[in-house]
């Protein structure tokens, strides 16, 4: 049998009035707490913090990345402070990897950069599908830091590894009827699920003019900081145009075309007033809805003032001498 | 006994719990803004990042203090009514931090620039009327305020909230890019708010009309 304990003194017992008092004091702070923890909770919900937090690239933990050899190109090297990496691969624009600027980082795994075919069709000598890994055997790759201007006003410095896009035109021999180049993303809606949402037109093509395609600028970047291109940031291969806005990069690339006629780009046939199919960075000429006079580089708070042709001009002005560039912006 | 006796901490009055519960609840999520721009883990683009929070929380807590009146009048409920304040209130707090951080962060007090966005960029002038309409209502939104105009005044002011969400939202659905399925949600929301309210005045009518026979 067990003993009941000793009852406490009468002194010790709460009165009455204050033993009612705790328990409502006790059912306030339950409710308070629940009230004020469900309508927190559901506003962070709403803001996807979870999503932010959750985002294991920030960690450290972005999947390692092959090295790749390269050989520093001092003449393609602005002398500015690099991007961090994490910032250039968690900070994305790659709306087949998701819309946030989060999202591709944490979904680019479905991304798959090997094996990989580029198909090369148009214009051109010969039509062929090329294994990727073939055609990079034919190039050495080099390191270029350069301006990224994206068109929403941010801007970031790259180090890139890739080869210039005129090598591989050269050795592709465009027929003289090719005027400009187009490229396309791979369509492949398990790779990149973002293509199940009809937010643009899929698949992304960008094009550029043929003399900007051979310009000494563009590249065909392979990797960034010394690495082989993560998904998110257009594994395994893409287009890099310093001096125009970041879109006209197209990533993921599985064709290039070569064509008498513009080609139809995405954003640009999506929202004609608001991206050219040209986009080079211009701080003269404003987005419709918003300012390109400044800039915010990642990792800075104040805005600095955006260069026309991202800084690019001496380079590149003479390709669009005589052409009105507030129309074809 | 208990109940003449001052409650502890709480406010007397049925429900004690609500308004302090809502106030902090709608204080978290700054909170959680603020901490992370400390610890630097508001990602790469931490100014665009908070504009963006602070819009939002701005908007979807003026559209909870809209929802009250009609979630009171599908459900009957009263608690709603009570914590419309303190959600306009809350609103209110972000959409003047919203507006802080674009002004003084986003373009450093450049009042040219500023100016320039104002007279030539649609979705900022839009904005900027929303938060400007928002004055007068959290300005008269103390007891004293509601006396000194009268409760018919008070009431008619008041419902510049709606005209608020409605730019709140146009600005939502001017900014973005591309993907229009987040502030069309708002806009439905609101779109279902106005529907409520806009049964309740035609129920109205007819009952009057009902009553008076002859409309003359």
């Amino acid at each position: 049998m067990s003993r009941l304990p000793k009852e406490p003194p009468a002194a010790a017992i709460t009165p009455e009035g204050l033993y009612l008092r705790r328990r409502e004091f006790i059912k306030n702070a339950a409710l308070f707490a629940g009230t004020s923890a469900a309508l927190g909770g559901g506003l962070l919900g709403l803001l996807g913090s979870p999503r932010a937090t959750k985002k294991a690239p920030a960690d450290g933990t972005i999947p390692a990345q092959p090295r790749i050899e390269a050989s520093p190109a001092p003449l393609y090297t602005v002398d500015e402070p690099l991007t961090p990496y994490d910032s250039v691969t968690t900070y994305n624009n790659f709306y087949e990897l998701g819309l946030s600027k989060s999202a591709p980082a944490e979904n680019a795994g479905t991304l798959r950069p090997r094996p990989w075919t580029i198909t090369v069709e148009g214009e051109v000598k010969q039509e062929q599908r090329l294994d990727l890994d073939t055609l990079l055997g034919w190039f050495k790759p080099e390191e270029r830091v350069y301006r990224m201007r994206c068109v929403e006003a941010w801007s970031m410095v790259i180090p890139w590894l890739g080869f210039p896009l005129a090598a591989l035109v050269k050795r592709l021999e465009p027929t003289s009827r090719a005027k400009y180049v187009a490229f396309t993303t791979l369509r492949d809606p398990e790779q990149l699920p973002g293509q199940n949402r009809d937010v643009l037109e899929w698949p992304y093509v960008e094009g550029l003019r043929m003399d900007e395609a051979v310009h000494p600028l563009t590249l065909l970047a392979v990797g960034l900081y010394g690495k082989a291109l993560p998904g998110q940031n257009g594994a395994p291969l893409r287009l890099v145009v310093p001096w125009k806005y970041g879109f006209k990069g197209i990533k993921s690339i599985v064709k290039i075309r070569f064509t008498e006629q513009q080609p139809k780009a995405t954003w640009n046939s999506s929202a004609p007033g608001e991206y050219g199919f040209y986009a080079n960075v211009n701080p003269a000429v404003d987005h419709p809805r918003w300012s390109q006079a400044t800039e915010r580089r990642i990792g800075e708070i104040r805005r600095r003032p955006t260069l026309p042709f991202n800084g690019y001009a001496d380079a590149v002005a003479d390709l669009y001498t005589g052409m009105d560039l507030r129309r074809s912006f | 006994m208990a109940a003449s006796s001052p409650p502890l901490l709480f406010p007397a009055g049925p429900l004690p719990w609500l308004v302090p519960g809502v106030v902090t609840g709608c204080a978290v999520p700054g909170v959680a803004i603020a901490s992370r721009l400390l610890r630097g883990t508001l990602g790469a683009n931490p100014v665009a990042e908070a504009l963006n929070e602070l819009g939002l929380l701005a908007l979807v807590l003026l559209l909870a203090s809209l929802a009250c009146t009609p979630l009171k009048t599908l459900t009957g409920w009263t608690w709603p009514i009570r914590t419309r304040k303190a959600l306009g209130l809350a609103g209110f707090s972000y959409a003047t931090l919203h507006l802080l951080t674009y002004a003084l962060v986003d373009q450093a007090l450049d009042l040219r620039a500023i100016a320039k966005d104002l007279a030539t960029r649609p979705f900022i002038l839009v904005g900027f009327a929303a938060f400007l309409l928002l004055v007068p209502l959290a300005v008269t939104s103390t007891p004293r305020m509601l006396k000194r105009l009268g409760f018919a005044r008070w009431k008619r002011l008041h419902r510049l909230a709606y005209l608020t969400a409605v730019l709140g939202v146009i600005h939502f659905f001017l900014r973005v890019k591309k993907d229009v399925t987040e502030p069309a949600v708002y806009g439905a929301v609101l779109a279902a708010l106005f529907a409520v309210r806009l049964a309740v005045l035609v129920k109205e009518r007819l009952a009057r009309s009902a009553r008076g026979r002859s409309p003359g």
